[in-house]
């Protein structure tokens, strides 16, 4: 790990004068993610802004609007835990739960979690070219080994995927990321906030170098009584998804009214495609309707080498979502067995 | 391992003082900014009981406890955890040596092997008492994902933690 100035602002605006005067500068919260790329030498930053003791950023509120915003700095286990998100958004708390470990997950923050890179094995691999790294150096995985890489929304520049399992649930729930700035706040609802990586996958997402991630809010509705978060991955549990599928739906009688569906693990930031889910509105919760929403947002899925697999795999897994979500079933994140 | 290209000297000086209540004994102590509290209780306090297996989060034997809570101390400076109160597996006996209720349970279990994973298991399954969401054998499990052991003790760790819960 190379060396650094440690400096502690006691203040947002401090916070955020700190980052803007040093490019090289890097804020730092439960340091799981940072503190991994950093001995892998993939990060190297002159100074670490330790927000932790940042003011205001720690408490889960209620929302004029009827749901709920929760502080940057809020870990990821307290988070899952919190009553009012298990009992209003356990979409949310099941994908949190779904990821990590328990003890990454009393260290990572809410923050940290929407900004942790991926975790394609040339990107850690500080010996090998990688355009996210080193923008023109190059791409080795799109003709290399690339079995945990994206089949949707790749570019010839990078085909990596973004981890996160709770950007995923929150991409469904269609949060907003509040963040401050030099020059105040703004808003940046949350399929906004990870890009696809085009011909600049150096860039991860639309938050500026300057700017802090202050809060996540959620809107009101949290489709509580029909959701599901169902990971596929290599082991049962401490693996990144291969596949993932967050679904939440608003039934209507018998049919489904509204559906909400994002795709982890398949692109390079929580893939949802609206006209599927508006495919599934006013239809029968019937393996045909889910078949219909399931091609129409694994359209244009490319398959590379080795991930190939993943596209089946995605079909299979948004079925046994939309399954799950609608006979009001959510997949446990302790019995893994799919039922 | 040694260090390797230090980087831009940062104009900030090496080491800053911090105050850790490290197993009951408060200790005032100089770090440099990018030592992990894994390292500085491994090679500058000699508690090596708590392991350094992977240095990168995905095998829990460094877990400690911070305030109460269990985190993985390889992926956490020093630095930043100043004013903070941790446990490590030297600090779960009694002052007159008693074991901890988990380590004679898995003693009895014989819930290791080689034990390199053990006080990382101990201060994990003390965690998860404390958080007390674990009912089931199952959830056991799952809550003690993040420690793997390599020589494969599963059953008996799990068994061990069961017979401490009840
Ligand atoms: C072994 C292992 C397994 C894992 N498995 C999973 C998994 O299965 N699923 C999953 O989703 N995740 C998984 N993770 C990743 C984990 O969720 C992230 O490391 C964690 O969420 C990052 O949060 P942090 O607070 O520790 O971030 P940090 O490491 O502190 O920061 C990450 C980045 O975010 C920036 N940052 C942090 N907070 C802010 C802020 N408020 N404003 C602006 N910038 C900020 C930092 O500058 C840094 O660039 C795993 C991690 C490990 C090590
Ligand atoms: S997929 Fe992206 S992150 Fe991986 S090597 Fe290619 S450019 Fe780098
Ligand atoms: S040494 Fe910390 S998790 Fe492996
Ligand atoms: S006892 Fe050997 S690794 Fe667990």
């Amino acid at each position: 790990m190379n060396r650094f100035a440690y400096l502690r602002p006691t203040d947002i605006a401090e916070a955020v004068r700190a980052i803007a005067a040093d490019p090289s500068a890097r804020f730092i919260a439960g340091g799981t993610n940072l503190l991994d790329l950093m001995k892998y030498e993939v990060e190297r930053p002159t100074r670490l802004i330790d927000i932790t003791r940042l003011p205001g950023l720690d408490a889960v509120e209620e929302t004029a609007s009827g749901g709920l915003r929760i502080g940057a700095l809020v870990p990821n286990a307290d988070l899952a835990h919190d009553p009012r998100i298990a009992a209003r958004y356990p979409l949310l708390a099941s994908a949190i739960l779904a990821g990590a470990s328990p003890q990454l997950r009393n260290a990572a923050s809410t923050g940290g979690n929407l900004l942790q890179r991926t975790r394609c094995y040339y990107f850690y691999d500080v010996g090998t070219p990688c355009n996210k790294r080193a923008p023109g150096a190059g791409c080795p995985a799109i003709d290399g080994v690339n079995r945990i890489h994206a089949i949707l929304g790749t570019s010839t520049h990078c085909i990596a995927t973004h981890p996160s399992d709770m950007c995923v649930a929150l991409a469904a729930l269609e949060a907003k990321v509040h963040v401050a700035g030099p020059n105040g706040e703004r808003t940046i609802a949350i399929g906004d906030f990870h890009r696809l990586p085009e011909d600049r996958p150096d860039i991860d997402t639309t938050l500026a170098h300057d700017e802090i991630i202050v809060a996540v809010e959620l809107p009101a509705e949290g489709f509580a009584g029909h959701c599901t978060y169902l990971k596929l991955r290599d082991r049962l549990s401490y693996a990144f998804a291969l596949v993932s599928v967050a679904v939440g739906l608003a039934m209507d009688g018998d049919a489904i009214g509204r559906a909400r569906i994002a795709l982890g693990g398949v692109a390079h930031k929580p893939w949802r495609v609206p006209e599927a889910e508006a495919l599934l509105q006013g239809r029968p919760p019937t393996e045909e309707s889910y078949a219909a929403a399931a091609d129409r947002l694994l359209a244009g899925a490319r398959a590379y080498r080795d991930n190939g697999f993943k596209i089946e795999l995605a079909r299979r897994a948004i079925t046994r979502g939309l399954a799950q979500a609608a006979s009001g079933t959510p997949q446990s994140q302790t019995d893994k067995r799919i039922r | 391992m040694p260090e390797r290209d230090a980087g831009p000297a940062t104009g900030l000086p090496d080491r800053m003082p911090i105050s850790l209540t490290i197993n009951g004994e408060v200790r005032q102590l100089d770090v440099a900014p990018w030592t992990s509290l894994l390292d500085l209780l491994r090679l500058e306090l000699g508690l090596t009981g708590t392991k350094k297996g992977c240095d990168h989060g995905q095998c829990g034997a460094c877990t400690i406890l911070l305030d109460g809570r269990r985190i993985n101390a390889c992926l956490t400076l020093a630095v930043m955890k100043d004013g903070a109160r941790i446990t490590t597996v030297e600090g779960l006996a009694a002052a007159d040596g008693g074991l901890h209720p988990l380590q004679a349970a898995f003693v009895e279990h014989d819930a290791f092997q080689c034990g390199y994973c053990t006080p990382g298991q101990l201060c994990s399954a003390v965690g998860l008492l404390a958080e007390g969401r674990a009912r089931s054998a199952e959830e056991i499990r799952e809550h003690m994902s993040g420690n793997l052991c390599r020589c494969g003790a599963y059953p008996n760790i799990v068994a061990a933690i069961e017979q401490v819960m009840q």
